[in-house]
């Protein structure tokens, strides 16, 4: 066991997958001698050269489109999205042609292309460098969506990522890259949590709670201040597929569910779940699903962001209104 | 395995140095330009020492608040003060700028209250200024897009049928060596050229794109790009206030008797850190900032008007009290700015009333409100 922070736990994952595979790759902008604006690529290209880990020119598209160039000659490119807000040049890229072009093969073309891009608020960042993202890219058939919350999930999901023959887009929940734990680096890929299976990471009677990327620990926080009930928190982990199944087990032992997310509530993540959760436990709801999440507006400056992210008090607020229904 | 592409310097025989427009050496000496003969005042040149000195004290202040926990961040202009004041000043009031996240010397060439730009990184705001009060655009982050809106609007210049009367208008649109890169700033050098638009390319060549250096983003000088797109660029010494202004002043001229557009790439260096979250020392040398420091915008222009007896140590004195005065003053108003209100997150969304915004907007409300109950 080694003590990890998010950050170096992901360093420490693409590691691994570097070393596994020589056909994988890791570029973008600033990837390689400064290691990444979080330095999650610190010493990469030190250790695996200029021709493995790449600095990029400065163009989203241009990285995206490219990576998927070299996914057609064989490699398997883990690209850097430098900020969440910086996705969207690379646009097309990601949405018309990598997630399209197995389908319009008829399964002939594999591109097995990581996009990761670190997400969400909570760092006093300016504009375009807190989004989530996520609904966007989970609405898009032919990408596979995840999130970690935790290193432990930073090293193993990224090394998974990897091994995907579909594109993958992984968020990394930029506020919780210093957050530490135990990560056996060590331990067999067989002993994994499955790339898409999602974990109850805090068990409960009264309510779930269901997150991903940078609010389980907002939810995990909230499930222990909750004095008067037992409150079951889900890491969904996985977005696209979903593991809806742990969701509906969950759901009809308790009965009542909220699912929390940064992203706005309107369209956002949240509204799937309640859906699926509505039409799966419909006779064991004692209350509609309510989502917390931001609200419909761009992401306000960083001074309104601890009103704008949903945080323990509004999580317990939706908790109290599933129970007063 | 090796691969020539990630060997950073091209396989192609040395170029030719390019031409550097320079109308004051680092020394401080005045040099003429065939092509661009510039007639400055004592009082024109030491307004011109003016801006720089103050810019570069308001941004020095301004990283200082950084450091302090007042601002999340801060993009520092140190070194490319000559750059942003010699085309600032280039501009008329009619004309139109759009500037990049780091332009808070054009800003101030604009009358654009510094205390803006602070808040913008402080968190209170995205931005604050009224782009048509001072024909100066709102600040945009992701890299390169601007330079699209800058070609639109020029375009609109056009079809206003100005272009060529004397209420012409220019447009001119600011960007790093690293935006020259995005597919954004390409396409508008390809919209501006084939409809002929009004506008100015200016880039801001700092040679540093964050970690990385103008090898990642060129293999040719980029003033050179513009031929391939049909029209003119040059290149300018970026720390030399009187030619920026000059090749500015000429391009801007053109773009308003409907020449069309001109790339000026000026030459410059980011002395400081990317933004103040930044650490240079990881990816460059200490030895290639020095070479720099001897190329400083502010000495050369001080040594050119001590060397004419243009200014005395009084003046320079009392520009430097003036400077410091504005920084304390920037600092006292920076130090008062209120957080916004929660509520205020909802404003402006939307032009016409649109219920989702007002029913979050209420429920939102309801809920804070709930708190003060609680307290009472
Ligand atoms: C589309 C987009 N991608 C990435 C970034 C992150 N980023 C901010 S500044 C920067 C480098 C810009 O370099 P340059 O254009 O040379 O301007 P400079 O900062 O040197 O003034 C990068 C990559 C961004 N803001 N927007
Ligand atoms: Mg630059």
């Amino acid at each position: 066991m080694t003590t990890l922070t998010l950050g170096k736990a992901m360093n420490e994952g693409l590691r691994k997958a570097l070393e596994n595979d020589p056909k994988v790759l890791v570029m973008g902008e600033d990837v390689g001698k400064l290691g990444g604006v979080f330095r999650v690529t610190d010493g990469l290209q030190k250790d695996f050269g200029e021709e493995r880990v790449i600095d990029t020119p400065l163009a989203e598209s241009g990285i995206v489109g490219t990576a998927i160039g070299l996914a057609l000659r064989g490699y398997r490119p883990i690209v850097e999205i430098q900020f969440d807000g910086f996705v969207f040049p690379a646009a097309d890229q990601i949405i018309t042609q990598l997630a399209k072009m197995r389908m319009r093969s008829l399964g002939a073309l594999s591109l097995p292309v990581v996009i990761r891009i670190p997400c969400g608020g909570g760092i006093g960042a300016v504009e375009h460098h807190s989004e989530s993202p996520e609904a966007y890219f989970t609405h898009t058939p032919g990408l596979r969506v995840v999130t970690c919350s935790n290193p432990v999930d930073a090293y193993t999901m990224i090394q998974q990522s990897v091994l995907s023959p579909d594109p993958v887009i992984f968020f990394e929940p930029k506020r919780r890259y210093w957050d530490k734990a135990e990560v056996d680096v060590e331990s067999a890929p067989s002993d994994w949590t499955p790339l898409h299976q999602a974990r109850i990471v805090h068990p409960g009677e009264h309510a779930t709670l269901l997150a991903y990327g940078p609010s389980v620990k907002t939810c995990l926080e909230a499930a222990a201040a909750d004095e008067g009930r037992s409150l079951e928190v889900i890491d969904l982990r996985s977005l696209s597929p979903l593991d809806i199944d742990t969701v509906v087990e969950s759901v009809n032992r308790t009965g009542r569910c909220v699912v929390v997310h940064e992203a706005p509530v309107f369209n956002g993540f949240g509204a799937e779940l309640a859906a699926r959760i509505t039409e799966r436990c419909f006779y064991r709801l004692e209350s509609p699903v309510l989502r917390v999440g931001g609200f419909s507006t761009p992401y306000p400056p960083s001074r309104n962001e601890d009103d704008y992210l949903p945080d323990l008090d509004r999580i317990l607020d939706a908790v109290d209104r599933t129970f007063a229904w | 395995m090796t691969i020539d592409s990630v060997r950073g310097a091209p396989d192609t025989p040395e170029l030719a140095e390019p031409e550097l427009v320079q109308l004051l050496t680092p020394e401080g000496e005045r040099v003429e330009h065939p092509d661009y003969p510039l007639d400055l005042s004592a009082e024109e040149v030491r307004d011109l020492y003016r801006d720089l000195v103050i810019v570069r004290r308001l941004d020095l202040e301004s990283v200082a608040l950084t450091r302090q926990g007042e601002l999340g961040l801060w993009p520092s202009l140190l070194g490319q003060e000559a750059a942003q004041i010699g085309s600032g000043r280039a501009l008329s009031e009619n004309d139109m700028a759009f500037p990049t996240y780091r332009e808070h010397g054009v800003a101030w060439c604009r009358g654009v209250d510094h205390l803006n730009m602070v808040g913008l990184f402080r968190g209170v705001s995205h931005g604050g200024w009224d782009p048509a009060e001072h024909n100066f655009h709102l600040y945009t982050v992701v890299i390169g897009a601007q330079t699209l809106h800058a070609t639109g609007y020029a375009m609109g210049v056009q079809r206003d049928g100005v272009v060529g009367t004397p209420s012409a208008t220019a447009t001119i649109a600011y960007f790093g060596d690293g935006a020259t890169s995005q597919g954004d700033v390409n396409e508008s050098f390809v919209f501006a050229s084939v409809f002929n638009a009004p506008i100015v390319f200016f880039c801001q060549n700092n040679q540093w794109a964050i970690s990385e250096p103008l090898e990642r983003q060129s293999r040719i000088p980029l003033y050179q790009r513009a031929q391939g797109y049909g029209f003119p660029g040059l290149r300018v010494d970026g720390n030399d206030v009187f030619a920026c202004l000059a090749v500015t002043r000429k391009a801007l001229e053109n773009a308003r008797e409907g020449q069309g557009p001109t790339l000026i790439e000026a030459f410059t260096y980011r002395m400081g850190a990317h933004t103040t979250t930044d650490d240079p020392t990881r990816y460059r040398l200490k030895a290639e900032e020095e070479a720099w420091k001897l190329k400083d915008p502010i000495e050369r222009v001080k040594a050119y008007l001590v060397r004419n007896d243009y200014a005395d140590t009084g003046y320079f004195d009392k520009v430097e009290d003036e400077a410091k005065q504005l920084a304390r003053d920037l600092r006292n108003r920076c130090l008062s700015l209120p957080d916004p209100k929660p509520l205020t997150m909802f404003d402006h969304v939307y032009a016409e009333h649109h219920p989702l915004m007002t029913e979050e907007q209420e429920q939102f409300a309801a809920y804070l409100a709930s708190f003060e109950e609680e307290a009472k």
